[in-house]
């Protein structure tokens, strides 16, 4: 029988969900566990009606495994739009408090909805479908485990939809980047390790004699983020039954647990993993060498040795210890060059290919995303400087770092690599549309250009004015007053937000023409090519 | 695969080592990242020389300094206690009405103020102390416990209605609708608006006049102009804090609302509620 233990197991586990929302602890919980319930009822439902008793298909057990990545893809582009929409929404609701719709759609609930719906469900995905992709080519090996890449697969998609309802059900623990309450998190961690020994084993099981740099980006990012999600979600919950629990740890150390978190999920989730995709996907889309051997070798150690330290930098002036302080300013700054060795690596594996910038908008797009990537590795080291962080710290510009860091690097590079696996995926000759593409490409620049830079003017304006006193030292402005002044920049901030949405919404109108066959009857990016002269 | 490659377009050789089509060049690190990255870490040994960094078993190292960011704060917070202390003392040795008399105190007194109202009373009063429904303006002349700078001081010293300070200003309007019927409630309304000339429905306001005298006018006075010993607001003047119009004056008669304001005497101390009350009494509506 198809499906057979899925089924079962699906079934018993829809069983004890519905237990566990009958004797739910507290309201919330129940409504969590129906949600839950409903979601596993489905999937039992639809895996009922594909199952058949036909013997099964013989597996090519010597072919890659690509059907999860196809799944994989489609997720990523899903979860993109979602989290851009609820983006431009949040963005729309600072500019006009009245679209905040309470309970369920006011801005606290809203907020963390898009910035997980952008990590963990967008970025999540492409480094998923990413890694099962490039592990399997880099290594010439097919994924280990089987079935156990589908578990990792919905596993994981069963975790972005239990934390994004529990957000909209108001069930959070507080910890940004980290909200989901402990049983989301326990269950996050089952999918991680089954991660782990998916793309552990496939490189274990390689026939190439080394590991691809690629290889070693992606492997650090799991491994890290295990460890990084397991440390900083110690808690305890108030009941089996319910949605509360505490935290492990308690005052500055929760705050500096969190914070060693919450860097390093930008550190290994957005910045290791996504070199490992450069890694990959700019040599194959260039056709050319990577640059350097020895600095993508030096530039790896010295990334995931020095990132580790860096969290103490949001927090500077709070109640941590000066010398915590010291060390995650200093460590910031011995971090720059770390991070621009990949930069360095990834434009200069283009030389001998930069004509490929006219004809090629997937080049550009990965171009434009290291540039962006090299911009926020530079601003991040400056702002961790006490100095400059006393007048950026909780302003706008922050938020503005880390759009041209999530929206020009990960966005972008993540955006590059579909392109590249889509057609190769479904055996397409090509895109559906290269042009497309091109518009994409311009869109998302504009946009993140635009938000950037006013989130910056933004950023200074709100420190300035936050701290500007008289000549006796008094306060010039209230703080409603520099709410009131931002109001302007808020709007041209979702202008740029809804620019770059409309780019991603191009894109997925062209992917999924490509996925159902179709090719769009157009001229080639930068004229037809001419015939060849013959040299004179 | 162990073999030297030369990548022709480069003309550098590669680690001999290929993946999915995919070879390494044997470049060098570029020597501008190199010693870009050693000036880095050398920086920031330096640094962590002079401030406090490595951490022992219970402090940590101290720098060459002695930096601490908490002594730079209580350090920053003197150095503003000195600059003001000229005048601080003074402000704090006088009365209100002496610093009024001052221009140049009174000039220092409502810049401070101005400054504690921006942290402490726009929540409510608003960034121009204009007030909203419930909240009121205080750039009017309209007062409900007094415009004078003493008595605007004695408000924000001990607040209105609240519950912690026995001094704070009290009064109760009681629920008419449990002693008028409403019939009586829309006549006394109608009578009310009839006083700024919003009445809508003429043939109520003489009944309404006897309902008002035997029930409003012994707070509100006969002439309804209010009384400021009780809080009582002047209704003839077309300032309403809780809406205008018959229908908001019935739904106020029937169940009144009555703002509470915190006493700030104790959280700011008496000298920043003097300036405070120099600020709201610079604001123009003061007596």
């Amino acid at each position: 029988m198809k499906h057979g233990s899925a089924i079962i197991g699906l079934g018993v586990a829809t069983f004890l969900v519905l237990l566990a929302a009958g004797f739910a602890y507290d309201a919330a919980f129940a409504s969590h566990m129906w949600v839950l319930f409903f979601v596993l009822l489905i999937s039992v439902v639809v895996l009922l009606r594909r199952t058949t008793f036909e013997p099964a298909l013989v597996i090519n057990r010597s072919a890659y495994m690509d059907e999860p990545i196809r799944y994989g893809v489609i997720a990523t582009m899903l979860w993109a739009v979602v989290g851009l929409l609820v983006g431009v929404i949040v963005a729309l609701q600072l500019a006009y408090p009245e679209l905040n719709i309470e309970p369920w759609f006011n801005f606290g609930r809203m907020r963390p909805l898009h910035t997980s719906g952008v990590i963990f469900a967008f970025c999540g995905n492409a480094l998923l479908a990413t890694s099962f992709y490039v592990v399997q080519r880099t290594s010439r090996a097919r994924l280990f485990g089987g079935d156990l890449v589908w578990f990792v697969f919905w596993g994981y998609q069963l975790f972005i939809v239990m934390a994004a309802t529990g957000y909209l059900l108001g069930i959070t623990e507080g910890r940004e980047y980290a909200e989901p309450e402990w049983y989301v998190d326990l269950w996050l961690t089952i999918v991680w390790v089954a991660y782990l020994v998916v793309f552990l084993g496939t490189i274990l099981k390689r026939e190439e004699p080394h590991i691809y740099v690629a290889n070693w980006f992606y492997l650090s990012f799991i491994v890290t983020v295990a460890m990084l999600h397991v440390v900083n979600n110690l808690s305890m919950p108030v009941s089996l039954l319910g949605t509360k629990s505490y935290s492990a740890f308690s005052g500055v150390q929760d705050a500096l647990t969190q914070w060693w978190y919450g860097h390093n999920a930008v550190g290994f989730f957005l910045t290791a993993g996504f070199l490992g995709m450069m890694y990959y996907f700019v040599p194959k889309q260039a056709n050319r060498p990577v640059y350097s051997y020895r600095l993508s070798i030096i530039h790896f150690w010295a990334l995931i040795f020095l990132y580790i330290w860096a969290g103490p930098h949001h927090l500077h002036f709070t109640a941590l210890p000066d010398w915590a302080q010291t060390l995650g300013m200093v460590f910031s700054i011995m971090l720059w060059m770390p991070s621009w060795g990949g930069m360095i690596n990834g434009l200069m594996t283009l030389s001998g290919a930069w004509d490929k910038l006219r004809t090629d908008p997937i080049i550009r797009m990965m171009v434009a995303a290291i540039a962006f990537y090299g911009m926020s590795t530079f601003e991040g080291p400056m702002m961790s400087i006490k100095t400059v962080n006393s007048l950026s710290h909780y302003t706008d510009w922050t938020i503005g770092h880390v759009h041209s860091g999530a929206l020009g690097w990960n966005g972008l590079i993540a955006f590059a690599a579909l392109y590249y696996m889509v057609p190769k995926l479904w055996n397409r000759e090509r895109l559906y549309s290269m042009r497309m593409v091109s518009w994409h490409f311009w869109c998302a620049t504009l946009g993140i250009v635009i938000y950037a830079a006013v989130m910056w003017v933004a950023g200074i304006q709100q420190g300035l004015m936050w701290r500007e006193h008289d000549e006796q030292g008094f306060l010039v402005y209230s703080f409603v007053e520099s709410v009131a002044a931002l109001h302007p920049y808020y709007l041209i901030r979702a202008l740029g937000g809804g620019l770059y949405l409309a780019g991603a919404l191009i894109m997925a109108w062209n992917v999924a023409m490509t996925i159902l066959g179709y090719q769009r009857d157009e001229e080639p990016i930068g004229g037809a090519i001419p015939a060849m002269q013959p040299a004179e | 695969m162990s073999d030297k490659h030369i990548d022709k377009i480069s003309g550098v050789s590669t680690t001999g080592h290929e993946w999915d089509g995919i070879r390494e060049l044997n470049n060098p690190m570029p020597r501008w990242w190199v010693w870009t990255f050693y000036a880095t870490i050398f920086w920031g040994l330096a640094y962590t020389i002079v401030y406090p960094a490595w951490p022992l078993l219970t402090s940590s190292t101290k720098g060459l300094f002695g930096y601490s960011s908490r002594a730079e704060v209580v350090q920053d917070m003197a150095a503003a206690d000195a600059l003001r202390s000229s005048y601080v003392e003074v402000i704090k040795g006088k009365t209100i009405n002496d610093i009024l008399a001052d221009d140049t105190l009174r000039s220092i007194a409502v810049s401070a103020g101005g400054a504690a109202f921006k942290v402490n009373c726009v929540q409510c009063h608003g960034s121009g102390a204009q007030g909203s429904s419930g909240y009121p303006n205080l750039n009017d002349d309209d007062w409900l416990w007094g415009g004078k700078a003493d008595a605007i001081q004695q408000t924000i010293n001990h607040g209105i209605r609240f519950a912690g300070d026995s001094q704070t200003r009290d009064s109760v309007m009681p629920a008419f609708a449990d002693v008028l019927d409403r019939k009586q409630i829309q006549e006394v309304s109608s009578y009310v608006a009839s006083l700024t000339g919003t009445a809508a429905d003429q043939s109520n306001i003489a009944q309404g006049a006897v309902i008002f005298a035997d029930n409003c006018a012994a707070c509100h006075g006969a002439d309804a102009k209010g009384n400021r010993e009780l809080g009582a607001p002047d209704l003839t003047d077309a300032i309403w804090l809780n809406g205008s119009g018959e229908a908001a004056i019935a739904a106020q008669v029937k169940s009144p609302k009555m703002g509470v304001m915190p006493a700030w005497g104790d959280r700011l101390g008496e000298t920043a509620v003097k300036e405070l009350a120099v600020f709201v009494h610079s604001l123009g509506g003061s007596e």
